[in-house]
């Protein structure tokens, strides 16, 4: 897949453009994303209008946040594996408390941001102070969040979403001329988007990033460790928060909502070239890593492709850009 | 058990893996006496097969994840394997008592490549092991649920006894189990490769400019990971009588990692051993036994689960800081097989989850 975007073509300038593109680190992500949308648009012209492309961005939108949430967790040198669970807790907890009341909308969403900040506090806490690996951490939060909704719930979730509480998932600013509809979804990715990269350019950003590539370093330069960290925890819990209102208008409620969503975030920041373990890597090649995952599914829709053969294609994808990337790293930087 | 608690990896690992054994009798005395006041008994023969049954399982898998712990790297892979293999093994042997050693040979060799290409994917192209095999899982998962639409093949009468038979309360699976561990813990005490996934998992630096071959105790691991995996397959498709393609979603891959930091092996890498990973794998089963007595909710045992991961870690990492407070160790290390980029010395090992 990768192997046909070395760059063939004649001319300096064009030449330099391209192996910037292909050049490893966070350039590969955009290369393969140009590439897949190539392949989608040649094999359905129609997929270019721009209500298909924004369709794309709704379906796309959740896991673009969740992906920022969890690159600042992996550039701090940590990781999150609670989130998807935390998605699929959300869901049912706004079906279970609204239960079909649109005046109930505001005071429940304010209630999942306070939970969605409890458990990044959690996981934070847990990791920094009591010196517990974030892995087995955010895996044990997943546990408990997993056993602790179904047992809440017996097991089915029950209630109803409001109208309200689906429109940023599925809504948008209608009868727009020539695009249609533009999706809050696709606005409030580009809010969060916008969001994050100030954040990375911010003090708080830089110092999570320094923590990320040697925290003790960065602990002797005068950064609080702890803190940097538990907030990048508390940030991702509350980007999944913001994903799961998203998801929980798109796609409804049921339990299984969430499942898998951690993998597919981690697969999404590791494929925009920010190295697990810390300190490399943008966020906007995160959020390009997110986008290239969901256009890969759109392609294998496209494709036609038996929906069980999908993960096989999927994993020889992720190991191969990868690789890829990893063999640019180590070549540039001897 | 008691011939495990005297093989101990290392001396200075005397602690911990000493307290994993205290943390396991501790929680079968209290279990037992809870069990008691609601009028049954625990260490029953029973409750023992049920016990040693649920830890086999995990055990071989676990002993597997333990080895590619060491060296730094990790395999989320093996709940794939399992399911590949006891699909193979159902497949090969087709119902003929005859083709028995043809199908336990079939699912050492794809399990072994599959771990060799774990390994070398890890090592030579450099990529994240969570990434690697969590990838190399993917792959599996989407050929099995094309392949195969639902249970396949058919395990011979003889070989579904390696899942039933029993020597009074001792399961031949958990002697099969145990066993395992022995071989682990030999060959990790006895070899130079098993010195070596120590070192490598310490630091590979060091380790490489001591002359040691870094890849190919990582790759070892891994394919000894996969291979332990495979076993756990057979086990799997000598308790169905059938290849089960749906044992992937039974999380055995995050379990055998709880399993294996539970027994006090350190989760980057270098330190720890196969003898307290048996014990963090009775432990969790000792937990579950416990839990199904007192008839706990299903759902509230993953929580209980979860929290005592999260506590017995924690206190683990307590220790841990204590120990590198007075021996003075250099425990940053730089770039593991994987190929990652310099980590800080730290003052406190256990605070990083990403693996480099």
């Amino acid at each position: 897949m990768t192997r046909t975007a070395v760059p063939t073509a004649p001319g300096r300038i064009a030449r330099e453009a391209v192996s910037r593109l292909v050049g490893g680190g966070s350039g590969t992500v955009f290369a393969l994303l140009i590439l897949i949308f190539a392949v989608i648009f040649a094999i359905n012209p129609s997929f270019a209008q721009p209500p298909s492309m924004l369709a794309f961005a709704k379906q796309a939108a959740p896991l673009v946040i969740l992906a920022v949430g969890q690159y600042f967790v992996i550039v701090s040198g940590e990781l999150d594996l609670s989130v998807g669970s935390l998605v699929g807790a959300q869901v049912v907890i706004a079906a279970k408390l609204i239960d079909g009341e649109e005046s109930r909308t505001v005071p429940v969403i304010l209630l999942m941001i306070a939970f969605g900040a409890l458990v990044g506090l959690v996981n934070g806490l847990v990791t920094t102070v009591l010196r517990v690996p974030s892995i087995i951490t955010t895996l044990g939060t997943m546990l408990v969040l997993y056993g602790a909704i179904r047992l809440w719930t017996g097991g089915a979730p029950t209630g109803a979403l409001s109208e309200a509480f689906r429109r940023p998932g599925r809504g948008g600013i209608e009868d727009l001329p020539v695009i249609g509809q533009l999706p809050w979804a696709l606005l409030i990715a580009l809010a969060v988007g916008a969001a994050a990269l100030a954040l990375t350019r911010s003090p708080y950003g830089r110092t999570l990033i320094a923590t990320g590539d040697n925290d003790t370093a960065a602990a002797f330069s005068g950064a609080r460790v702890w803190r940097v960290r538990t907030t990048a925890f508390v940030l991702s819990s509350l980007l999944a928060t913001a994903a799961s209102i998203l998801i929980g208008g798109f796609a409804g409620v049921t339990a299984q909502v969430g499942d898998g969503l951690e993998f597919m975030a981690i697969t999404a920041v590791v494929l925009g070239g920010v190295v697990l373990g810390g300190g490399r890597g943008t966020v906007i090649a995160a959020m390009a890593g997110a986008l290239t995952v969901e256009a890969l599914f759109t392609l294998f829709n496209q494709l036609f492709l038996p929906s069980t053969i999908q993960p096989t294609v999927q994993g020889l994808i992720i190991i191969a850009a990868v690789g890829y990337a990893a063999r640019q790293r180590s070549t540039r930087s001897p | 058990m008691r011939s495990l608690a005297t093989a101990r990896p290392r001396p200075f690992r005397l602690g911990t893996t000493g307290l994993v054994y205290l943390a396991l009798v501790s929680i079968v005395l209290v279990g037992t006496a809870v069990a008691a006041a609601r009028g049954h008994n625990l260490l029953g023969t029973a409750n023992l097969v049920d016990m040693l049954t649920r830890s086999s399982l995990l055990g071989f898998v676990a002993i597997g994840q333990t080895l590619v712990i060491l060296c730094r790297s990790l395999d989320l892979s093996v709940g794939y394997v399992m399911a590949l293999s006891s699909v193979v093994a159902a497949t090969t042997m087709a119902g003929d008592p005859a083709r028995i050693g043809l199908g336990i040979a079939a699912v050492i060799a794809v399990s072994a490549l599959i771990g060799l290409v774990n390994g070398l994917v890890v090592t030579r192209l450099r990529v994240n092991a969570f990434i690697a095999t969590l990838g190399m899982g993917l792959i599996i998962k989407g050929y099995l649920d094309t392949r195969y639409k639902g249970p396949a093949g058919d395990i011979p009468e003889a070989f579904q006894l390696f899942g039933y038979t029993r020597i009074a309360f001792l399961p031949l699976s958990a002697a099969a189990m145990v066993a395992a561990a022995v071989l682990a813990i030999l060959f990790l005490r006895m070899t130079r490769t098993g010195y070596h996934m120590y070192a490598v998992g310490g630091d590979a630096e060091v380790a490489r400019m001591s002359g040691i071959h870094v890849e190919r105790p990582v790759i070892t691991a891994h394919v000894l990971c996969s291979v332990a995996a495979g076993a756990a397959g057979l086990l799997v498709a000598a308790r169905f009588g059938t290849g089960s393609t749906l044992v992937y979603a039974s999380g055995y891959d995050l379990e055998s990692i709880a399993a294996v930091v539970l027994g006090g092996t350190y989760l980057l890498g270098g330190r720890g051993g196969v003898a307290g990973t048996v014990a963090g794998v009775l432990i969790l089963a000792v937990l579950d036994t416990v839990f199904n007595i007192l008839a706990v909710d299903p759902f509230f045992k993953d929580v209980l689960r979860g929290v005592i991961v999260i506590a017995a870690v924690a206190i683990y990492a307590r220790r841990q800081v204590d120990r590198t407070a007075s021996r003075s160790r250099f425990a940053g290390s730089r770039g593991g097989p994987s190929g990652g980029t310099g980590d800080p010395p730290h003052p406190a090992p256990a605070e990083q989850g990403g693996r480099t």
